[in-house]
């Protein structure tokens, strides 16, 4: 039934993030890019694709950074014309998904003030998708009582804010509670804002969720192994969204090294596959699973991870009628990025052998 | 679709209302079916039908239009080549509409004007019937197949614009919609074709 409405209002901008769609990157083009010997090289190739002359005016040294900032800036004016072209529900849609960037920012700002950076070198490098106008004010917050009162009461992330009043003191650890408090909080807002959208939006979108909050879920405990946070805490910090809910997240809970991880997420194949390869990692490497082994594993299911996302994110591409695409079509954009300055980077350090590293979209 | 339902619902619920009230009012021999079409005038029949015939394809038509015409703009904005080959989703949406134009005029041949007194005749009776519900086979064949195509033409815009090579296979998915209407349009003309015009009753024919 969604096909018969749906184009009312949302199918110009459906056929325009198609289009954008298109203009990512191929595996060609990777190819080329891959193949440049210097940044000058690299913003040649660049222009013949859809980028385009993004980088004509820059003056000729040029840096990785400057090739990240202009990359998010496409993106960035790509999402804001959808937005100007949005109705509901599909402007609250998008607007769901800027929160995501807008913890990030928030993070970002309350680290950057306990650790006494710059104000303003701060707020230039917050998510241009996250910006809120009350934003400087963070910076004078000492604890998350004035935080939440000053500011945040009046950004659409407050109802996320409650479940985090309790920690009273801004340090290292707190900050890291709030974030994925926050994010959880986000996950799961958006999860059922998503279920009541009619049509294919919902399967859709629980999918690449699901995998979102299984992803985080997993992170939190892996990085929480060598750190003070008490299996409790950890606990409440899990969305309960996601295959691994209930059942698996339980298992997590208290799991005590990387094998306990691993059993928890035996009973979902896709995400046995992520640690197959690690488990190979770590037999190959030492039997003792020195620090740097551990590392290296994480690393590699650090890039599994990606690897799922993007092919999640493309299979929302398979489905008309729905606002899957728009969510999808800003991750693969966001990855694409990462893959550039990954790219860049490498060109500028001439470490070529660990150029192909990055995550191919199509 | 809320809206829809709750309309649907009040409909039936006021239609059981009338109706028990009129049961236990001592008044039920009034929901008598055959008479209703006895009484109501065969003009009536034949006019609604050729209305809903035009009416629900233009509809189907304009639906389908609209459907693939916002992905077919939204898709031209960042590839223009699909423009001009997708016009050929609009052109078998309109073909629709043109079915329904047909057959209204296929049916309004067989208007004639009678005196009331001499309307009445089996052979007009029929003809009235005939027209209404082929006018209803006409055009809801027209609507859904005008909504299919236009849902399969916005298929085609996207698909196009994400690769070439995908036009011409959905664009054989659209013809196959687009022949539904076609049964719709020769089932309604063999339902007209057995009805004659509008006839006055012959005056000899009623001695009594």
């Amino acid at each position: 039934m969604e096909a018969l409405f749906f184009n009312v209002h949302a199918g110009f901008i459906e056929g325009i993030v198609r289009g954008y769609r298109s203009g990512l990157l191929t595996t060609q083009q990777y190819h080329n890019l891959t193949q440049c010997d210097t940044l000058e090289d690299f913003r040649m190739q660049l222009s013949q694709t859809d980028y385009g002359n993004f980088l004509a005016n820059e003056p000729s040294p040029i840096t990785t950074s400057t090739i990240h900032a202009k990359a998010t800036q496409v993106l960035v004016d790509q999402f804001n014309y959808m937005r100007a072209n949005a109705v509901e529900p599909l402007s609250t849609f998008l607007e769901y998904m800027t929160y995501a960037y807008m913890i990030d920012n928030v993070i970002l700002l309350i680290t950057g003030t306990l650790h006494e950076r710059d104000t303003h070198e701060l707020l230039e490098r917050c998510h241009p998708l996250g910006v809120f106008d009350t934003m400087p004010a963070l910076c004078v917050a000492t604890n998350v009582e004035e935080l939440y009162h000053s500011v945040l009461v009046e950004t659409p992330l407050a109802p996320y804010f409650r479940d985090c009043l309790s920690a009273s003191d801004l340090d290292d650890l707190n900050i890291e509670l709030i974030r994925n408090t926050l994010y959880r909080a986000y996950l799961e807002d958006f999860h059922k804002f998503c279920s009541t959208l009619p049509g294919p939006t919902p399967d859709v979108m629980h999918q690449i969720l699901a995998f979102e909050a299984d992803r985080r879920t997993l992170n939190i405990t892996i990085n929480s192994f060598h750190s003070s946070l008490s299996k409790d805490q950890r606990a409440r910090l899990f969305p309960n969204i996601g295959r691994l809910f209930p059942e698996g997240n339980n298992a997590l809970a208290r799991a005590d090294d990387l094998e306990g991880v691993k059993n928890a997420c035996e009973y979902i194949g896709q995400y046995r596959a992520f640690f197959d390869t690690t488990g190979q990692g770590q037999t190959n490497g030492s039997s003792a699973l020195g620090l740097e082994d551990t590392d290296a594993a994480l690393t590699r299911l650090e890039n599994a991870f990606f690897a799922h996302e993007v092919h999640l994110n493309k299979l929302s591409f398979l489905q008309q009628f729905q606002y899957g695409v728009f969510y999808s079509f800003v991750k693969l954009k966001e990855q694409e990025i990462r893959s550039l300055t990954w790219i860049a980077e490498c060109i500028a350090q001439e470490a070529k052998d660990r150029v192909e590293d990055f995550v191919p979209i199509w | 679709m809320g809206v829809v339902t709750y309309t649907s619902y009040l409909a039936v619920f006021i239609i059981v209302l009338i109706t028990l009230y009129l049961l236990f009012a001592g008044q039920g021999e009034w929901f008598n079916i055959g008479h209703f079409l006895e009484e109501s005038s065969p003009y009536m029949w034949s006019m609604v039908g050729v209305g809903l015939c035009i009416g629900l394809s233009v509809l189907g038509a304009g639906w389908g239009i609209f459907i693939t015409g916002a992905s077919i703009l939204g898709g031209g904005v960042r590839t223009p080549r699909i423009r001009t080959k997708n016009l050929i989703s609009i052109i078998f949406c309109e073909v629709v509409a043109i079915y329904g134009v047909i057959m209204a005029i296929i049916f309004s041949s067989k208007f004639a004007y009678i005196p009331e007194s001499d309307l009445r005749t089996p052979s007009n009776y029929y003809t009235g019937f005939a027209l209404f519900w082929g006018g209803l086979t006409v055009g809801v064949c027209n609507l859904l197949c005008g909504i299919s195509v236009g849902i399969t033409g916005s298929n085609a815009a996207l698909a196009d614009a994400a690769d070439p090579t995908l036009f011409v296979k959905i664009l054989i998915v659209e013809v196959f919609g687009s022949i539904m209407g076609l049964f719709g349009l020769i089932v309604g003309l063999l339902m007209a074709s057995k009805a004659n015009s509008f006839t006055a009753m012959e005056k000899a024919a009623v001695p009594l």
